[in-house]
């Protein structure tokens, strides 16, 4: 009786574990793509709707990853990175965690419809479907080219950004879009190259388990080298001037670098520098995106 | 056991003002999106 009480009181979630579900760290940088995005845009948006745009996004990525680690919680517990989430920890009952992310992500787009347009809701609804149905439940488990395919998910919401301002799908945000998706490759495969044990004992058929370290690291290198016209191309495309265009020769300069360095490197530690690396070089390339457009640069730039 | 059961009503209250907050920030949203949608401001 004792121990069936403790047990209970164990299982009670803390509000610290509905927050993990959200997966906090991937939902910032998703927020901050959607917020330049939005910012890009021409057009108007009254800066109350813009915030709750972006909310919008925000709750809506949270929403795909709290469905992403309930499908996922039997691989998530056999691998280091993530047993110690909520669900695989024994934290919280799996309904729990479903029905939370239905909701939220009922929620979001449902907000997101009334406050600022039907288009950028629709978006939102496809972004988190793409994620949960196509990534999770379809590619993830099934193919190497899981991330390459699955990363559209997360490219997506700098179009909702957009779409959020001017109602439709412009060329400029498809930019924004394939700047992210050509990114997320070499950025999920430098972590899956040190966290390789862990996907093969789940099973997860990332492209180190299956096709080897070496392998992915010239797919690692030929994806950063794509990555030169898209991260230029808003110089070109006039998204932005010339402030941006040299801050993202130099950041694409260190991520080719980066690559380089971890095709000669046997270890891991290669890696897990060009992992870290990758998140501040998507994150600097949008923040010189605002930057440019900012008044006073985009005058002195031209 | 004591202190376990007090673990569980200081987590069942943290979730209960958490979720008062939520809902209060879903008014607080509903009300000002009203606003701006009628050009109040």
């Amino acid at each position: 009786m004792t121990d069936l009480s403790t047990t209970s009181v164990v299982s009670l979630p803390a509000v610290g574990d509905y927050v993990a579900l959200l997966k906090p760290r991937v939902m910032s940088l998703v927020v901050f793509t959607g917020f330049v995005g939005l910012y890009l845009a021409p057009g108007h948006l009254h800066p109350v709707l813009a915030m709750i745009a972006v909310l919008c996004i925000a709750v809506g990525a949270g929403a795909a990853g709290a469905i992403n680690m309930w499908y996922d919680r039997d691989i998530d517990a056999l691998m280091r990175r993530t047993e110690t989430r909520p669900l695989p920890a024994g934290r919280m009952v799996p309904g729990d965690a479903l029905g939370f992310g239905c909701v939220l992500a009922a929620a979001s787009v449902l907000v997101m419809g009334l406050a600022v347009n039907w288009a950028a809701a629709a978006l939102l609804a496809l972004t988190i479907a793409f994620y949960v149905f196509v990534y999770t439940v379809w590619l993830k488990r099934r193919t190497p080219q899981n991330i390459v395919i699955g990363g559209a998910a997360g490219a997506f919401p700098p179009i909702v950004g957009w779409a959020a301002v001017t109602g439709d799908v412009g060329l400029p945000s498809l930019l924004l879009f394939a700047l992210v998706f050509f990114w997320t490759p070499p950025h999920f495969w430098a972590l899956s190259l040190y966290r390789c044990g862990d996907y093969a004992r789940a099973g997860v058929p990332m492209l180190p388990v299956v096709a080897g370290a070496r392998e992915t690291k010239k797919q690692m290198l030929i994806y950063t080298l794509l990555l030169w016209p898209l991260a230029l191309a808003p110089s070109l495309a006039g998204l932005a001037g010339p402030v941006y265009f040299g801050l993202a020769v130099a950041l694409n300069a260190l991520f080719t670098l980066a690559a380089i360095r971890v095709w000669l490197d046997a270890g891991e530690r290669a890696a897990r520098q060009m992992f870290a690396f990758s998140i501040l070089y998507l994150f600097l390339l949008f923040v010189f995106l605002v930057i440019d457009r900012a008044p006073g640069l985009a005058e002195a730039g031209g | 056991m004591l202190s376990a059961m007090d673990d569980r009503q200081a987590r069942q209250r943290a979730r209960n003002r958490a979720l008062l907050a939520v809902l209060l920030g879903l008014v607080a949203l509903f009300y000002v999106m009203a606003l701006v949608k009628m050009g109040v401001f």
